[in-house]
C-alpha cells in the first residue's frame, strides 16, 4: 500500500495522466484524501441513515395511527425510537448530506480549488460518523431509563432524566456518539473555513462566490462556535453520571436548567446549521432554472450572515415555560422575531430571482419551488411560536412538532432532494428518469404535507409531543397524519428506484445537462469530474 | 395528465377534510379537552386564556395572509415566467426600493405583533393576590398536590387506566381515556389560584390549555403560574415534558366547583383518614349538574355520558 502511494506521488510530476488515476479500492475509500470521494461517502452514509431514521418515523406513525398501545406495547421503546429518530435525522442524515456530502463535493469545485485545505482531516471527519452511528445503535441494546433499553430522553437529552433518571449505560453510549459526531463536524468546519478563505481561485473574490459557498461558510462558523458548547454540556452530563459531579443535579446544588441553557446555546444555531446549506442549494437551483442570477446577491449573502449571528442570541425561546424570568422571556421574544426579517428577505429574493426569468420546471426546480412555499409555512408558525405568550399554549405540543418538521422535512429535506437531483448528473455522469423523479416529488409533497399539516391542529387542541398514545379526541388527525407518512415512504422507494435505474441505464449526462442557467464552475468540468481537477487554477473574471 | 388528476384528487380530499373540520369546530367547543377534528386552541375559561386565543387568532390570520401572498407570487411567477411564456430571461438582479420595502414592511408587521405580544406576556406574569395556593409536584409518573393554605390537604393524582375509564363511561360518567384521574384538583369558581410547580425527580410540566397555563416542574426549583377560572367544569391537561416511560400517562385534571362545594370538599380532605379519596370523589360527582356544563354532550362523536 505504501509503495503504491509513493508511486502515485511520483506520478504527480507527469501532469495530466494523474488527473484520472484512481488508487486501489481500500486506499480510495478508506484512506481517501479526495473531496469528491469523501463527499460520495457522506452521501451514501446519509441515504442509509435516512432510511433508518425514516423507518423509525414510519413505526412511530404506525403506533400513533390509532389510539391505544396497539403496535408497541412498551412506551419506553417508543421514547427510544423518538430519540433515535431525532438524533439520526439530524446528525446522520441532514448534516452529512448537506455539509459533508454536497459541501465537500461542490465547495472546492465552485471556488476553483483542487481539493479541501486539509484532505486527510476531511477523511477522519467522515469516518468518525460510522463510528458515532455504531455507538448510537449500541445504546439501543443496553439499559437506559425507565427500566428499558435505549435512550428515551428525546434528542435534547434533558437532565436530570438523562443523568440520574437514566441509570443504565445507554446514555453514556449516546453521549460518546454525539461527541464523535460533534468532533467530525468541528473538524469539517475548520476545513471549510480554511478552504473558502484561502483557496479561492484568482479572481474569485468573496463577493463573487456562489451563494452555496457562502451558506457553507456561515454554517461552518456556526458549527465551530456552537458544537464546543454542546460538547461541554454533554461532558458535564457524563461526569454527573459517572464521576460524581453535580452540574445538573438539584439534590447536591446543581441546576437542571443549566443543561438546557448550554444545550440550546448549541441547539438553536444547530437548526440554522440544518437549513443554511439548504438555502444555498435553493439559490443555485433557482438561479439555474430561471436562467437568471440570484436577485440581490449581497442581500442574500449577508442575510445568511445575519441569520447566523442572530441565531446565537435567541436560544431561550426553547425555554419560555421553564420558569425563567419574564423580562428574559421578553428579550428572547424580541430577538427571535428579528430573525424573521433576513429570512423573509431571502424568500422574497428567491421569488424575485424567478420573476422575469425563463423558468424550466425540471425536477430540481420542483423541489425548490416546493421549498419556497413550505418553508414559508414553517417559518410563519415559527413567528407564532416566537411569542412567549402563545408558546405557553404551544410548547411541547404537536404544534411545535409540525413547525419544525415543516422547516426540516419540507425545508431541509426538500433542498437535499433538490440538490441531489440537481447534482446527481455531475457526480455520477448519468441522467436519471425525470418522470420518476417528479413522481418522487409529488409523493413527498403530498405525503409530507398530509403528515404534518394536521399536526398543527393536534398541537392547538392539546396533544403533547413524545407520546405513544393520546386521548381519543385526537384520533382523527392522527390517522390522517399516519396515512401521509406512508405516502412519503412510497416516495422514498421511488427515489431509490430512480437512482438505481439511473445507474443501470448509464445514460451520459455531459458536463452541463441544465443549460445556460448553470453558470457555476462545476458545470465547466466533465461529469463526473476528473479525480483531480484544476491542476491549473482557473481564472475568474 | 394522470398525475395531475391524482394530485387534484388528493388536494380535494385534504380540502374537504379541512372544511369539515372547520365547520365541526364551530359546532361544538373544546372546554378543557380536545375535540375530535379540532382545529384551533381549546376554549378559554380565564381572561388570560381569552386574550391568548384572541392574540393567536390575530397572529394566525396575519400569517395566513403572508403565506397566501407568497403563494400568489409563486403562482404568478410560475405562470408568467415559465420558459414557454417568457423565452428570454431578464437580467435584473437589483432593485433598491424593493429590497428596502421587503425589509421594512416585515419589520413593521413584527412590531404590530410585538405590542400585544408583550402586553399579553406581562399580563400572564402579573399575579393578582391569590385566594388559594396549590403546590403541584411532578413525580414519575403522577402528580402530587398540596393545598398550601390548609394543613393536611394533600393527595396524589394518578391517571385512571383504560379499563377504569371504560367502566366509568359504561356507567354514564364522563371519563375521557388518558385524561381522567383518580383525585382531581378542586378549585372554587372565580377565585385566583396560584400554582407552584416543582418535581421530585425529573423535569415534568404542568399545563391546562383552557387556562393558557403551562410551567415546567424542575427539581430543585419552584416555578409558578396562576389562573382564575370563570366557568364550572373539569379541565384537563397533560404532562408537557418528556419524563420517562409514562410521560403520556400522567394527566392533570382541575375541577372548578361552586364555593359551597369547594368548602365541603376541603372539609372532607382536611378530615382525611381512610376513604377520604372516595368521599371526596363522591362529593364532586354529586355536585355535577347538567345545565351549564352540557356543551360536550351535544358534540357528535362525544361520549353519551353525563356531562362533567
Amino acid at each position: 500500500m505504501a509503495a503504491q502511494l509513493t508511486t502515485d506521488a511520483g506520478h504527480d510530476n507527469h501532469g495530466h495522466d494523474d488527473a484520472g488515476h484512481y488508487p486501489d479500492f481500500v486506499t480510495r475509500w478508506m484512506y481517501s484524501t479526495n473531496h469528491k470521494d469523501i463527499g460520495t461517502l457522506y452521501l451514501i452514509f446519509a441515504v442509509i441513515a435516512g432510511l433508518v431514521g425514516g423507518a423509525l418515523s414510519i413505526m412511530m406513525r404506525l403506533q400513533l395511527q390509532t389510539p391505544g398501545m396497539h403496535f408497541f406495547k412498551d412506551p419506553h421503546l417508543f421514547n427510544a425510537m423518538v430519540t433515535a429518530h431525532g438524533l439520526i435525522m439530524i446528525f446522520f442524515m441532514v448534516m452529512p448530506a448537506m455539509i459533508g456530502g454536497f459541501g465537500n463535493w461542490f465547495v472546492p469545485l465552485m471556488i476553483g480549488a483542487p481539493d479541501m485545505a486539509f484532505p486527510r482531516m476531511n477523511n477522519i471527519s467522515f469516518w468518525l460518523l460510522p463510528a458515532s452511528f455504531a455507538l448510537l445503535i449500541s445504546s439501543m441494546f443496553v439499559e437506559g431509563d425507565s427500566g428499558g433499553h435505549g435512550v428515551g430522553g428525546g434528542w435534547t437529552l434533558y437532565a436530570p432524566l438523562s443523568s440520574s433518571g437514566s441509570p443504565g449505560p445507554a446514555m453514556d453510549f449516546a453521549i460518546l456518539s454525539v461527541h464523535l459526531a460533534g468532533a467530525s463536524s468541528i473538524l469539517g468546519a475548520i476545513n471549510f473555513i480554511t478552504t473558502i478563505f484561502n483557496m479561492r481561485a484568482p479572481g474569485m473574490t468573496m463577493h463573487k462566490m456562489p451563494l452555496f459557498v457562502w451558506s457553507v461558510l456561515v454554517t461552518a462558523f456556526l458549527l465551530l462556535l456552537s458544537l464546543p458548547v454542546l460538547a461541554g454540556a454533554i461532558t458535564m452530563l457524563l461526569t454527573d453520571r459517572n464521576f460524581g459531579t453535580c452540574f445538573f443535579e438539584a439534590s447536591c446544588g446543581g441546576d437542571p436548567l443549566l443543561y438546557q441553557h448550554l444545550f440550546w446555546f448549541f441547539g438553536h444555531p444547530e437548526v440554522y446549521i440544518l437549513i443554511l446549506p439548504g438555502f444555498g442549494i435553493i439559490s443555485q437551483i433557482i438561479s439555474t432554472f430561471s436562467k437568471k442570477p440570484v436577485f440581490g446577491y449581497l442581500g442574500m449573502a449577508y442575510a445568511m450572515v445575519a441569520i447566523g449571528v442572530v441565531g446565537f442570541v435567541v436560544w431561550a425561546h426553547h425555554m419560555y415555560v421553564t420558569g425563567i424570568n419574564v423580562n428574559t422571556q421578553a428579550y428572547f421574544v424580541f430577538a427571535t422575531m428579528v430573525i424573521a426579517v433576513p429570512t423573509g428577505v431571502k424568500i422574497f429574493s428567491w421569488i424575485a430571482t424567478m420573476w422575469g426569468g425563463s423558468i424550466e420546471f425540471r425536477s430540481p426546480m420542483l423541489w425548490a419551488i416546493g421549498f419556497l412555499f413550505l418553508f414559508t409555512i414553517g417559518g410563519v408558525t415559527g413567528v407564532m411560536l416566537a411569542n412567549a405568550a402563545l408558546d405557553r399554549e404551544y410548547h411541547a405540543t404537536y404544534f411545535v412538532v409540525a413547525h419544525f418538521h415543516y422547516v426540516l422535512s419540507l425545508g431541509a429535506v426538500f433542498s437535499i432532494f433538490g440538490g441531489f437531483y440537481y447534482w446527481f448528473p455531475k457526480m455520477t455522469g448519468y441522467l436519471y428518469n425525470e418522470r420518476l423523479a417528479n413522481i418522487h416529488f409529488w409523493l413527498m409533497f403530498v405525503g409530507a404535507n398530509t403528515t404534518f399539516f394536521p399536526q398543527h391542529f393536534l398541537g392547538a387542541a392539546g396533544m403533547q409531543r413524545r407520546v405513544p398514545d393520546y386521548a381519543d379526541a385526537f384520533a382523527g388527525w392522527n390517522w390522517i397524519s399516519s396515512l401521509g407518512s406512508y405516502c412519503s415512504a412510497a416516495g422514498v422507494i421511488v427515489f431509490l428506484y430512480c437512482i438505481g435505474q439511473a445507474y443501470m441505464r448509464k445514460i451520459p449526462a455531459g458536463s452541463n445537462p441544465w443549460g445556460v442557467g448553470a453558470d457555476t464552475l462545476e458545470w465547466t468540468l466533465s461529469s463526473p469530474p476528473p479525480f483531480h481537477q484544476y491542476m491549473e487554477l482557473p481564472h475568474i473574471d | 395528465m394522470r398525475l395531475g388528476d391524482k394530485v387534484s384528487g388528493w388536494l380535494g380530499a385534504i380540502g374537504a377534510t379541512l372544511v369539515s373540520g372547520l365547520t365541526a369546530r364551530v359546532a361544538f367547543a373544546g372546554y378543557g379537552r380536545g375535540d375530535p377534528w379540532q382545529i384551533g386552541l381549546q376554549d378559554p375559561v380565564t381572561s388570560i386564556a381569552r386574550d391568548n386565543v384572541w392574540f393567536n387568532d390575530v397572529v394566525f390570520w396575519m400569517m395566513v395572509a403572508i403565506t397566501l401572498f407568497v403563494m400568489a407570487l409563486l403562482l404568478i411567477v410560475m405562470i408568467r415566467f415559465n420558459s414557454k411564456a417568457n423565452p428570454t430571461p431578464s437580467h435584473t438582479h437589483h432593485n433598491t426600493l424593493l429590497e428596502v420595502a421587503w425589509t421594512v414592511i416585515p419589520i413593521a408587521i413584527l412590531v404590530v405583533i410585538a405590542i400585544p405580544s408583550f402586553k399579553l406576556l406581562y399580563a400572564q406574569y402579573s399575579y393578582p393576590k391569590p385566594d388559594l395556593t396549590i403546590k403541584a409536584t411532578g413525580n414519575q409518573w403522577y402528580w402530587s398536590y398540596d393545598y398550601a393554605d390548609h394543613k393536611g390537604v394533600a393527595f396524589d393524582s394518578y391517571m385512571l387506566k383504560d379499563d377504569e375509564t371504560q367502566a366509568l363511561r359504561d356507567k354514564h360518567v364522563d371519563a375521557p381515556r388518558l385524561l381522567s384521574v383518580d383525585n382531581e384538583v378542586v378549585v372554587p369558581l372565580n377565585k385566583v389560584v396560584h400554582v407552584l410547580v416543582t418535581s421530585k425527580d425529573v423535569i415534568h410540566s404542568w399545563a391546562i390549555l383552557s387556562f393558557a397555563v403551562r410551567t415546567d416542574g424542575v427539581p430543585g426549583r419552584v416555578s409558578s403560574t396562576w389562573f382564575k377560572a370563570e366557568r364550572l367544569g373539569v379541565y384537563y391537561g397533560v404532562c408537557s415534558e418528556l419524563c420517562g416511560k409514562d410521560h403520556a400517562f400522567m394527566p392533570i385534571a382541575v375541577r372548578v366547583v361552586a364555593d359551597d362545594v369547594y368548602a365541603k370538599w376541603l372539609d372532607v380532605r382536611k378530615a382525611g383518614g381512610k376513604g377520604a379519596d372516595d368521599k371526596a370523589r363522591a362529593l364532586i360527582q354529586a355536585s355535577i349538574s347538567v345545565p351549564n356544563q352540557a356543551v360536550a354532550a351535544a358534540a357528535p362523536g362525544a361520549p353519551t355520558t353525563q356531562t362533567p
